[in-house]
This record gives structure tokens, sequence and C-alpha cells, in this order.
């Protein structure tokens, strides 16, 4: 047993050494200004991307439950986060604590919908809760869209029509303007915050799968009979797991709100489309692998985001050109590639028996 | 696992080696920034077809003052972020302009950006009145409460109707941008509002709920702020439920003639209030429309023609400031700002167009119906 | 009068999500994967129709006929290539994952070979409008094509399921896969044919999707994929005539949320009622209970 936790806990300083490692190495290059601009744009995208797949992994890989709502979690962060910021932006104007507040915000509203959420759901099971997730991200994202939320004299005025409804005085501002969102956000982040956030949340996850509670809900995927039948309640650790999947992602969709000027939901940022994206970034870095989690989604979005873009610029290559060009019709060959070579029996079998030797077992 | 660490590695080194900043060189380089794949890739195609189209033009008579034109397109997938990554790989690759975004909510992020680096950006298509709101971004197309207050006064001057219904797409910025202006000055005109229906991205293929409100409320007119594949949907729909209107739009209908397989039957009687028209008759537009054709085999839209008169409106500011490929960018965009409410372009979306030092375009829209399959000026 | 409008408008939706859950939850009893891709083989199907009648000139029965074969080949050679390997993988992940690539890629293929812009597609059905109380109420062919052929394919589905040999085999591998196999059923044979029949209703669902709502794009077949889905569960998932139900009550449930609710917040009220539904009865309308193995 002794010696098992030892072998977890060097697992997790691995996974930590990366992700501070990759700090060093990028902010070093970013202080001598040896980083192109678009790989520096990337770097807070790899943040929040981590984030959102870590926590995802607490629901798939330790819950054992498929959730296709991520986005709606990260939706609700993101929206509650940047309209703490645009209210406060008078009152609190150091921008680090303002930014660290209104984090904190994202965060806790995702929890709230995340218990809110969670208890009908987990009732459910399989595939049944998997479309039910999927339905809670669409309703969230349909009431964003609806939403215009204005500020004048007499205080904060709410419509789910349009902006007459509103009934503002005259001067008032539109802080939500229905699908247009809210424009004019600051942008407080920046890479340091976003790799303490990926810290944070890395801890947070890892502590909390190896501590007792953690251990309650690996027995409840792995035999809820079992489990119940020990004496587990097996809501409250359900509901826990979810919750604390949900404020990660809240925080994570926190930070992707404060590093662009504005704030939408769209099909494509915050519909079931990124709750695919995110499962896809889970499944391809290993379901319940939590440094997998970390991997993949840098890996990823440096193909689809920075080397097939490049493609474009070197040179009058035909086929360079037409992959860039065609960056999703790849990605989507990619993955279907990617998926075969990693998960399918005889791929592995294959594998094993070019590289003679087994691979080690991914740490639970 | 210590294969995926290898992996990381690799791909590490490699972006390294990617990262060589471009050399400024003996030409222009201008970017262009919309979504060429996903749903709104009818959109960023177009625009990108249509300037290169002009780019090479442009190169084959001499370039801009004397330098040849480069031109990139990058992919933003109708998405914000993306579109701000797109904008960072042209920066890397030496872009002095921009000619984008194609769509409003990722021009609003963008722009943020440019203002940031001082960029000159030129937006064929970005109609939201945020996407230009920074003094260095213009644009070619109306802005959206332009449209929405021009077709409401269009409406009441002409007494075109008494009751007007509205069906617009709440989930997009452009349409409900339009739709909530034109409410607003709905109210000062001499018709009545009878009803506003809405449908969503998700919700787009039925839409007799939104008719039948319209023919129960009794309304003579139904405002369409929206583009034409959903109207076509609309038109053929309220045929089908024997409810006929005047059906009036905005610039997003045009090309509603040219839906590939489309009974332009439906459609006659729309009037609609629009820069471009492509079966117009002057022979800049058919030249435009040949040319276009034979390249790519479609039909262009308005977007496609915003994008022509964008590069070339980029043409005469940047012959009329005398700027040169080896200025720095933010010198460049200096330059342009002022050049371009200085200069007159009588283009495919408007004769005598000229620009106010905030962005917008100064550009009468017409008002055409259609009438035996083509349009004609009202 | 409205109320029947509209009922009537809930029923022509419906029956298109209906036909086009019919291919989904066949699939998903018998092989217990959410196909992602089904949408897009829909599209695929309406394409095929488009260009053979619009530029092959091919007349609408045989353009139908040629499309259900060219879906159905597409469905084999996706299920052989992307889906079958993964069959057996550790976790079932893995192939959902596959089929939103399979999904992709049809959708960026199509944009490569047909472009962005919008066809619109000339309707298949050639069947009067049906007129009641004096034109007041419409009822149009495509829905009453749409309707006729979502019961005869629940029908022909329900009695080749019960009926023949493959349908029986179809029942035993969807129980167990194992069990079946050393019973001597051709597992992978049986699942083969699962997809063929469901990518041929595919073909089916494609015309007739195109024909009542006539605007073609690459995108054409994903929200109507989703929204089917959607209904497939609503149904009970795997249960043939609960797809159908499901598919009706959906298109019925959204286009009364549009009139009588908010026409701006119909897709939350449809997926407001299927939370509402499940919570109430968590296999669906029509499923199956499961079994709970101690």
């Amino acid at each position: 047993m002794k010696k098992r936790m030892n072998k977890t806990a060097k697992q997790n300083a691995i996974t930590y050494g990366i992700v501070i490692l990759a700090y060093i190495i990028m902010q070093s290059m970013l202080m001598t200004g040896h980083i192109s601009s678009s790989l520096s744009g990337l770097l807070v995208p790899f943040c929040y991307y981590v984030i959102l797949a870590v926590s995802l992994n607490l629901t798939v890989g330790y819950l054992g439950e498929l959730s296709l709502g991520h986005a709606g979690f990260m939706c609700v962060g993101a929206f509650a986060s940047v309209f703490f910021t645009k209210c406060m932006e008078d009152v609190i104007t150091v921008s680090l604590v303002r930014f660290m507040l209104a984090l904190l915000v994202g965060a806790l509203v995702a929890a709230l919908f995340g218990v809110l959420i969670g208890i009908p759901v987990l009732r459910l099971r399989g595939d049944y809760l998997a479309i039910v997730t999927l339905a809670f991200g669409e309703i969230i994202k349909n009431l964003v869209n609806v939403l215009y939320v204005g500020k004048d004299s007499s205080g904060l005025h709410f419509s789910i029509k349009d902006a007459m409804s509103l009934g503002m005085e005259p001067g008032g501002t539109t802080i939500i303007n229905g699908p247009q969102g809210i424009t004019g956000i600051a942008k407080d982040s920046n890479f340091t915050i976003g790799i303490v956030l990926v810290l944070l949340t890395l801890f947070i996850v890892l502590r909390l799968i190896s501590s007792r509670d953690g251990r309650a809900i690996k027995a409840i995927r792995d035999n809820r009979i079992a489990a119940e039948s020990i004496g587990i309640n097996i809501t409250k650790y359900k509901l826990m797991a979810f919750s604390v999947s949900a404020a990660l992602a809240g925080l994570g969709g926190a930070l992707y709100a404060h590093n662009l000027s504005t704030l939408s939901a769209t099909p494509k940022n915050f519909g079931y489309n990124m709750s695919i994206m995110i499962l896809v970034y889970v499944v391809l870095g290993g379901i319940g692998s939590i440094r997998g989690s970390v991997i993949a989604p840098v890996v990823l979005n440096l193909v689809l985001d920075y080397f097939l873009r490049k493609f474009q610029m070197m040179g009058d290559n035909v086929v360079l050109q037409f992959l860039s060009d065609n960056r999703m019709l790849v990605y989507a060959i990619l993955l279907i590639a990617l998926m075969l070579f990693s998960w399918s029996p005889k791929a592995i079998e294959w594998r094993e028996r070019v590289f003679h030797k087994k691979q080690p077992k991914e740490a639970e | 696992m210590k294969k995926t660490v290898r992996f990381a590695s690799a791909a590490m080194a490699a972006t390294m080696m990617l990262s060589m900043t471009a050399m400024a060189g003996e030409t222009f380089k201008i970017g262009g920034i919309g979504p060429i794949s996903g749903g709104a890739a009818i959109y960023g195609q177009a625009v990108m077809n249509a300037s290169q189209m002009a780019v090479d033009e442009i190169n084959a008579a001499g370039g801009i003052n004397g330098y040849q034109v480069e031109f990139s397109f990058q992919d933003d997938e109708h998405d914000a972020e993306k579109s701000v990554n797109a904008y960072n790989t042209l920066k890397d690759w030496g872009m002095q302009m921009l000619l984008g975004t194609v769509t409003s909510t990722p021009c609003i992020a963008v722009s943020a950006e440019t203002a940031n680096d001082n960029m000159f950006q030129l937006t064929p298509s970005g109609s939201a009145v945020e996407s230009i709101a920074p003094e260095n971004a213009f644009r070619v197309c109306f802005s959206d409460p332009a449209q929405g207050t021009k077709s409401a006064q269009y409406i009441g001057e002409n007494a075109l109707a008494t009751k007007v219904a509205v069906i617009y797409n709440s989930s997009d910025v452009y349409s409900s941008g339009i739709y909530n202006n034109f409410a607003t000055e709905a109210a000062n005109q001499g018709f009545e509002l009878v009803s506003a229906e809405a449908f969503t991205e998700d919700s787009k293929t039925d839409f007799s709920v939104q008719l039948q409100k319209a023919k129960d409320a009794g309304a003579d007119l139904v405002f369409l702020p929206i583009y034409y594949t959903e109207a076509s949907l609309i038109l053929t729909q309220a045929a089908g439920m024997d409810y006929a209107p005047t059906f009036f739009g905005c610039d997003g209908l045009d090309g509603i003639l040219t839906v590939e397989g489309f009974d332009t039957a439906l459609a006659e009687g729309v009037m609609l209030l629009t820069p471009f028209a492509a079966d117009a008759s002057d022979e800049m537009t058919q030249n435009f429309v040949t040319a276009y054709k034979e390249a790519y085999t479609d039909v262009p839209n308005q977007f496609a023609a915003d994008a022509y008169d964008g590069m070339y409106a980029i043409k005469a500011a940047a012959e009329k400031a005398g700027v040169t490929p080896d200025m720095e960018v933010s010198d460049i965009c200096e330059a342009m700002k002022t050049a371009m409410t200085e200069i007159t372009i009588d283009g495919l979306t408007g004769t005598g167009m000229t620009w106010t030092a905030d962005g917008e375009p100064n550009k009468a829209p017409k008002a055409v119906v259609i009438k035996d399959g083509a349009y004609t000026a009202m | 009068m409205s109320f029947l409008n509209y009922l009537i408008s809930g029923i022509s939706l419906g029956s298109v999500y209906a036909i086009i859950a019919l291919g989904y939850t066949m699939v998903y009893g018998i092989a217990k994967m959410l196909n992602f891709a089904h949408g897009d083989v829909i599209m695929v199907g309406a394409y095929t129709v488009f260009i053979a009648t619009a530029s092959a000139g091919l007349p609408t029965i045989p353009a139908i006929i040629l499309s259900m074969i060219v879906c159905t080949a597409l469905g084999m050679a996706i299920e052989k290539v992307a889906y079958r390997p993964l069959r057996n993988a550790a976790s079932p992940l893995a192939v959902l994952i596959t089929a939103i690539g399979v999904s992709y890629l049809l959708q960026n293929l199509a944009l490569l070979i047909f472009g962005s812009n919008t066809k619109s597609f000339t309707s298949a059905v050639n069947f009067p409008a049906i007129k009641l109380a004096g034109g007041q109420l419409n009822i149009t062919g495509e829905t009453s094509v749409t309707i006729l052929a979502c019961v005869l394919i629940m029908i022909g589905l329900t009695l080749f399921i019960n009926k023949t040999k493959p349908g029986q085999a179809m029942l035993a591998v969807s129980e167990d896969k194992g069990a079946a196999q050393l019973m001597g059923i051709n597992v992978n044979g049986t699942i083969a044919l699962t997809f063929a029949i469901g990518s041929a209703l595919a073909a089916i669902a494609g015309v007739l999707l195109c024909s009542a709502y006539p605007s073609l794009t690459p995108y054409t077949g994903s929200m109507p994929g989703i929204k089917a889905f959607v209904a497939a569960v609503f149904g009970g998932i795997g249960s043939v005539p609960g797809a159908m139900i499901g598919g009706i009550l959906l298109g019925i449930i959204e286009i009364f949320g549009k009139a009588y609710i908010s026409s701006q917040m119909a897709d939350a009220i449809v997926f407001a009622v299927l939370i509402v539904v499940l919570l109430v009865k968590p296999t669906g309308l029509m499923g199956k209970k499961i079994q709970e193995k101690v």
C-alpha cells in the first residue's frame, strides 16, 4: 500500500513537473522575445483547454459517466465572471484583484449549476445521462442567447426578449446584448495566471482522486451496487465529483472569456461541438489519465491552430496549401486514425508485437 | 507514457523551428480572415475568392504604387478565438494590412488586437457597431443600425404597409442587430409592428409558426433581416400555406435568385435594400460576375462584392497615402487612416463611396424589387 | 383554427425527425453505439439525389434508388473501416469519438466537393396537398408521403426483425454478442447488415427531409441528426415504434413551444421537455427496463 502511494506521488510529481517545465521554457521565450505571435497567442488557450480536459476527465474517467454538456458549465462560468468584471470595472480598479474575484465568481456559479443539474441528471445512467447533459448544455446556450441585461442609474434591467424591452433610461449601457453577448472585455488574463490555474486544477483533481472521497468515487464507477452495499452514499459522491468538475469548467470558461475582448455563446464555442472537442482531448489523452489530459489538448491545438496554419505560408507547395486550406478535413482524418491506432485491440496488439515490450499500464 | 513525452518534445522542437519571423520584402502583404469551414463557410469562401480575384487583377495591372501584392487568407470557423489565432499567424507571416474579418463577433475580437498593434483593418462585412470600434478599423458594408433604421424609414416613407411582421434569427448578431434597430425606428413611422418572431441557428428548418403568426396578425408586409438560405425556405413555406404578403429584406437577402435549384417565381415581388445585385446590368458588375463564375463556378454573393470593393479601397487609399512595403505596420496604418477619409470609390456596392473617420461608409442603398426573376430598381 | 395548423406543422416536422430517428434507433439497438455520422449520411443521400436529378437528369425514382445504393455502400464502408476495429475496444467512448470524426469527415468532404453554396432541392414528392376546411388547413404532399413512408418503414422493420432469420439474428446480437456467436450467428455480418439497412433508410430520410425543407448544404444533416437522436432517446432508444412516436412528439413540442411560449426559446423548451420525460421515465417512452445484475 505504501509503495503504491509513493508510485502515485511520483507520477503526480512528473505531471506537475511537465507543466512547470513547459512554463519555464515558454516564459523565458516570452521574456526574451524569441516567440512568434501565433505561438504566444496560443499559450492562454492551452491553459484553459487543459483545465477543461482535466476537469472533464474527473467526470468521465473517475466518476465513469459520459457528459456531453461540459461546455455549458464553461459558458456559465464565462458569462458570470465577465458580468462580474463589467459591473465592478469602476469599483475595483486593480485588475489582478478583480480578475481573481471574477474567476472565483465564475467557478462558484458553475459549481452551483453543477449541483442543480447534477441532482436530477445523476439519477440517470449511460447514454441517457449523456443526452440529458447535452440537453442542459444546449438550454444554457439558448437562454444566454436571448438574455439582455442593461444598467442605468436606477440599477440593472433584465429581459429575455429584446433590447427595447429593457426599458432603460437614455444613457444606460447594455451589458449583455443578446446573441452579441458582452463586448469590450478587459483582457485580464495572461500566461502566468493561466499556468497557476492549471496547477490549481491539477492539485484539486489529483488530491480528490487519491483521497478517501476519491476512492469512494472510483468504487462507484467500478461497481455501483457493491459500493452501495458497503454503505457508500452514491448520490453524495456522484454529486461531489460532478460539481467539482463543473466548477473547474467554470474556471476554464472564466479564463477563456478574459482572453478575448468579446464573449458570445455560439454553437461553435459553447454548443455540444465544444463539449465533444473537450471529450476528444480526454479520450485521446487516455480516459482516467490526468497527464494525458494535460498533453492531448496542447498537442492537438498545436497541430490544428499552429502547424496547419503555418503550412499556408511555406512557399508554393500545392499539398501543404491544400492541407492548410482544409484544416478541418485533416483534423477529421487525423482523429479517426488516432482513435483507431490508440484504441483498436488489433492496433494495440500490433504495437506490442513491433515494439517487443508491453507498454506500462497508464497510471490510474 | 514516455512516448507521449517524446512526441510532445518533438512537437515543441518543430514549433520553434517554424517560429521564424517573416522578412519585410518588396511586396505588400495583405491578410484576410473568415470562416471557410463550418456552417458560415459560404460567407468566408466568397470573401476569400473575391479578394484573391481583386489581388490578381491589381497585380496584373502593375500592383499598388508599383509593388506587387501578396494575399493570404486564414480560416476562423466563425469563432472569435480562432479568429485571433488566424490573426497572429498572419502577423508572423508579415501581414501589413488586414481585409477582414468576415463575420461580426470574430471581427470585434480581432479589431481589439489590430488596435493594439495599430494595424490597418478594413472589414468587408463585419456589420455590428462594435466590429469597427477602434479608429484603425473601417468597413465596406452598412452597419446593422443603419440597415434597420433605413429599412423602417423606407417602409414608412413609401407607405408600403400598415401592418408589419418581422421574422429574425435571434441567435445571430447581424439579424438581431437589425431587428432591434428596426423595431426602435418603427415606433416613429406610420406603420404598426404586429408580430416579431424569432428562430435560432439550431431550429431553422420549419418556419410555419412564424408565418402563421404573421398571417394571423394580418401583416401585409413581412420584414426579413436574415440571410437568403433561410429566406428561400420561408418563401417556399409561405407559398405552401397560401400566404402572400410583401417580403422586404436587407443585403443578406441578396443572392436568393442564384441559389441553385431555387424556383425564382417564389421570390416574385420581394423587395430589398441592397448595395449589390449580382444580375445588375452595369458593366462593372457584369464583368465581376463573369470573371468570378469562370474562376470559382459559383455566382458571387454580396460578401464577395464587399470584399472585391474592399481590396480596391485599400489600393486607392494606399496610393493616395503613397505607402510602400518597407514602411512599419504602424506607419502604414496612420497614413491609411487619413487616406481612407479622402478617397472616393466607384465600386460594385455603390458609386461615390466615401468613408468617415469612424470607419463607416457613405453610400446609398438601392431599393430593388424582384420582377420576372430579376432585380428591378424601384 | 391556428391550433390545428400548428398541430399539422408539428406532425410534418415530427415525421421528418421520426424517419431519421428510425435509422438511428435501429443502429443503436443492434450495435449499441451512437452513430453520430448518421445525420451526415442523410446529407450525402440528399446530395446524391440532387446531383442525379439536376446534373445527370435522372428521373426521381431511379435517383432515389441510386442514392440508397450509394448510402448503403457508404454506411457499410464506414462500419468496416472505422467502427468494426473498435468494437472490442476498452472503452465504448472510443467508437463514439470515431463516429464524430466520421461526421466531420463527411461534412468537410462535402464542403470540398459540392462547395459551401446552398442548393435548393426540388421536391421529390409528386403528391397533391390535402386541403381541409375550405383551404384553411393545408397538409402538404411531402407530409403525407413522409408519414406514409414512416409507417411503412416501421411496419417493415418490425416484421423484418421479428419474422425473418437475419432479423432474429439481429435481436440475438443485440441481446448478447458473445452468446450469439456461440450459437453460430455471424456477428460481423449481422452488424454490417444493420448498418446497410440504417444507411438505406438515411437515404430515404435525406430525400424526404430535403423535399419538405428544400435547402441543402454540407451541414444540412447535422442538426436534424441531433434532434432525431433526441427523438430516439425520447421514445426509448432501440425501440422502433418508440422512434416514430418520439419523432412526431418532438416535432409537435417544438412547434407548440414556438407558437405558445416563445419562438426564441424553442430549443430550450424541446430539451427541457426531454429532460422532464427522462426524469419521469428514465428509459424513454417505450424503452425497455434495464435489468440490473448483481
